[in-house]
């Protein structure tokens, strides 16, 4: 079956470079027969890749140990998810899943291809590049069938403990699924610009395709902040990690791109900035792939180093050289058909908010290669940790959330201060007030820390947020739930759906404000540890711990231990917890299961950190750390409001004149409704 | 929803001056906080890659020894400075978790400054530019209301708003 395997990755590779030359000699000749050749063939490389991929799952479910990839991913005791995920869990098999996302958008782009096809020919040729590079990668110097030399061993080494949880499982598909994601805009807008495509149509199905990857990246994210925070033990979700960073950097791009090219759309601004975003996009979503595997910066979620990074560094150049050439030679086609006329306008709060979240990327870009330059530069090597981190983007996204308050307030074009100032008292008093009431109330001391301080300016903010949110909701609800005679509720409902971006891109922001609550709890966040015998008490916060038992069992894949222990507040007990440390045998390694107790308010996070050599006792460390389940929470919300922003929007239905209503009064409403979609929608 | 602006004033003067009443009562905890922002300003040297204070290495004796080593020189009565020069000087300039802001670790902190000023100030005369080239060009208008005054704007905005019994 290796061989098997080996042979359909090298067809895929022809079949790729087929499907980039046919269609580019396609472009030039303008010759339709040999441009769905090409499309074919791309479409025959998602079956060749899919082999390839069906065949190392076989190979990790068949224990085929010949297979050196198999041999150090998984063992025989592995549970059978565990298996499956063994293809995204090393190098050369998470390259290969590489291959079979990007062959599978590919498949999307060409089935769809009647949507524009000569457009999609472009994309198509573009992203069969793409596609080449991959697949000479796992060909060539990630083989993910290699074969072990020698006598083949009778039990795998196992999979990374790290890796065996729930989480894991769909976490890599989705960072890999939103990575992978935006090669398709990438794809799109690079057609569009070596055909001067004339319209707009490019830069709508670019922004969906962004959208879909913005969605699986920010997903992706966030199902690795839950993992740290549920497996790694060390009671925190985000640690700067350079393999974090890497995530974070096409995400803060893709975030910008997704404000400006509302501009491009509304207005016909920015063109040259939009086509550059989601170049950068792209490039940096590579670049991020590039540090993970390369070994160019150290990382505890790292893949083990390997001699794949000049690969990625020539792919990059060659990748920056060709968008530089096409934007060189064909910019005159990006040209603004408007220019910014104010300071105050909704124009001017997007090109803002776009410098904050560059400013931002760049923070993050810097820190992270900053070790390396500082080696180079003075050959000592210096840590970049989360201190740096903070102090840098704090600010920056406080900045961002006022201006995330502010959007909604600001008109396209421009806006005067008056009004705005008419629209942001009542907000900024609600937000004022809110603080005030927190300080008073003694949930927050600004004055003892400045961590104390951000987490008053992001509550405060966010409530800010709300507020203006609120409000537009409230304001286009109101006008059509009068138009339908129905309720506000009814009439916010239909708003969402006669807008979904509009209203779909507010639920990400309310998303968003409900997951920065959640970070601003971060400055409140505790820890204890303890030694606990039978029946001792330790107490953090307003909760007793008391130890009942603990006890050891066995397993095929592990070996754990565990601590057994009631947990009471104001002297009632509320629950049982179970902090366990597991031994996975294959692999030699330990590992921590954490018994997390969430609440709307605060998180009681337990982790059993070993055992008294002398006297068996389990050693338990603590954590209270408030506001976590609103991260969570706010992840989801982002998420729905995504998927609601990518759903079409619902044409409004004409109310049928009544008997009384006369034919008179129809044109009446019909004004009225317009003017509540432009002051409500308008998008 | 009009709000006097008197009232708005008064409401704004008076959360002000609660707020200032309000902090002048500060008070703190300064031994734990100290421990806790010293504590992550150094990095565990144990292989973990993490803050001192969040090292998750089950049984990490170095951790512990290392947050013995800090509170001892607190108890000392060791500066900030002196605690984490300590640290340097047995484990070398990487136990710091962020660059100092001597010679050329400077760099990192004044980089995304200087690149946010920058950046900024960049949109503030692009922004200047765009309206001073073409002050009155039909064409900046979006089309149908050419050049309408902002007050007109929003003039019409509250217009739209009454018809809609807002």
């Amino acid at each position: 079956m290796p061989q098997i395997g080996s042979f359909t990755l090298l067809l895929g590779l022809a079949l790729s470079v087929y499907a980039f030359a046919a269609g580019l000699f396609a472009i030039v000749r303008n010759d339709d027969r040999l441009s769905e050749t090409a499309r074919r063939a791309g479409i025959a490389v998602f079956l060749a890749v899919t082999a390839a991929s069906g065949i190392l799952v076989y190979a990790a479910f068949s224990n085929d140990f010949s297979v050196a990839y198999i041999l150090h991913h998984s063992n025989r005791a592995l549970p059978g998810p565990y298996k499956f995920a063994a293809l995204w869990s090393g190098q050369e098999g998470s390259l290969l899943f590489w291959c079979w996302l990007l062959a599978a958008y590919g498949l999307i782009l060409r089935l769809r291809h009647k949507a524009d096809t000569r457009l999609v020919a472009h994309a198509s040729m573009i992203i069969s590049a793409v596609q080449i590079f991959f697949l000479v990668l796992v060909n060539f110097a990630a083989h993910p069938f290699a074969l072990v030399t020698g006598a083949v061993a009778a039990d795998g080494n196992g999979l990374n403990p790290l890796l065996q949880y729930p989480e894991m499982v769909i976490h890599p598909p989705m960072l890999y699924l939103g990575y992978v994601g935006m090669t398709v805009p990438f794809c799109f807008a690079l057609a569009a610009l070596i055909m001067k495509y004339p319209g707009e149509k490019w830069i709508h199905i670019t922004r969906r395709w962004t959208m879909v990857g913005w969605l699986f990246l920010t997903c992706g994210i966030f199902l690795g902040s839950y993992w740290a925070y549920r497996v790694l033990g060390w009671g925190g979700w985000w640690g700067w990690d350079p393999v974090e960073n890497a995530s974070l950097l096409p995400w803060l791009t893709g975030t910008a791109f997704l404000h400006s090219v509302m501009m491009q759309e509304k207005r016909g601004m920015m063109k040259v900035w939009n086509m550059w975003l989601i170049f950068s996009t792209f490039l940096l979503a590579i670049f991020g792939t590039f540090l993970t595997r390369s070994g160019v910066v150290s990382s505890v979620h790292a893949f083990a180093e390997s001699n794949i990074g000049p690969y990625f560094v020539y792919f990059l150049a060659l990748t920056f050289a060709t968008c530089m050439f096409f934007y060189v030679r064909n910019r005159s086609h990006l040209e603004s058909e408007h220019k910014l006329e104010s300071l105050i306008s909704r124009e001017s709060s997007f090109l803002f908010n776009n410098v904050l979240l560059l400013v931002s990327a760049f923070a993050v870009l810097w820190g992270t290669l900053f070790p390396v330059l500082s080696e180079w530069v003075t050959g000592h090597k210096v840590t970049v940790g989360p201190p740096f981190f903070n102090k840098v983007n704090i600010p920056i996204a406080l900045f961002l959330l006022l201006l995330t308050a502010l959007g909604p307030l600001l008109a396209w074009r421009r806006t005067s201060t008056e009004s705005l100032r008419k629209n942001f008292a009542i907000p900024a008093v609600i937000a004022v007030a809110v603080g005030v009431a927190l300080v008073a109330m003694g949930y927050i001391k600004p004055w003892v820390d400045m961590s104390y301080f951000y987490s008053l300016m992001t509550i405060m903010l966010s409530v800010l947020v709300a507020a203006t949110i609120g409000s537009e909701f409230i304001r286009g609800g109101l006008v059509i739930a009068r138009h339908n005679d129905s309720n506000i509720f009814h009439g916010m409902y239909l708003l969402t759906r006669r807008n979904t971006r509009r209203y779909g891109g507010y639920i990400v922001h309310v998303g968003v404000i409900v997951t920065m609550i959640g970070f601003a709890g971060v400055a409140f966040y505790q820890n204890t540890e303890q030694e606990l015998g039978f029946g001792d008490k330790m107490s953090i916060g307003p909760y007793t711990l008391v130890c009942r038992s603990y006890t050891q069992d066995d397993k095929p894949n592990y070996s754990s231990e565990w601590a057994i222990l009631d947990i009471y507040k104001g002297g009632k007990q509320i629950t049982t917890m179970y902090p366990e440390q597991r031994f996975y045998k294959a692999s030699g390694q330990p590992a921590t299961i954490v018994a997390n107790r969430s609440t709307i308010m605060e998180d009681l996070y337990l982790v059993y950190t070993g055992k008294n050599p002398e006297n068996g006792r389990p050693i338990i460390k603590a954590h209270l750390n408030p506001l976590v389940w609103w991260i969570w929470a706010g992840a989801h919300l982002i998420l729905v409001g995504t998927i609601i922003a990518l759903v079409p929007n619902m044409q409004a239905k004409r109310k049928k004149p009544s008997a009384g209503d006369g034919q008179a009064r129809a044109p009446a409403d019909e004004t009225s409704e317009s003017r509540a979609a432009v002051e409500a929608g308008g998008d | 929803m009009k709000i006097d602006r008197k009232i708005f004033h008064r409401w704004a003067a008076g959360l002000l001056l609660a707020s200032a009443l309000l902090l002048m009562g500060a008070s703190g905890d300064p031994t734990g906080q100290r421990f806790d922002r010293l504590g992550h300003n150094l990095m565990c040297q144990c292989g973990c890659g993490q803050v001192l204070l969040e090292c998750n290495h089950v049984g990490c004796s170095t951790s512990e020894e290392m947050r013995k080593e800090m509170k001892l020189a607190m108890a000392r009565g060791d500066s900030d400075d002196a605690v984490l020069a300590g640290f340097v000087g047995k484990y070398g300039p990487t136990v710091l978790s962020a660059p100092t802001h001597t010679g050329f670790n400077r760099v990192a902190w004044i980089m995304p400054v200087v690149i946010f000023i920058a950046a900024l100030g960049a949109v503030v005369l692009v922004v200047r530019a765009w309206k001073k080239r073409n002050p009155k060009d039909p064409t900046n208008s979006g089309g149908t209301s050419g050049g309408t005054p902002v007050e007109e704007l929003d003039e019409f905005r509250r217009r739209a708003r009454e018809e809609t019994s807002l």
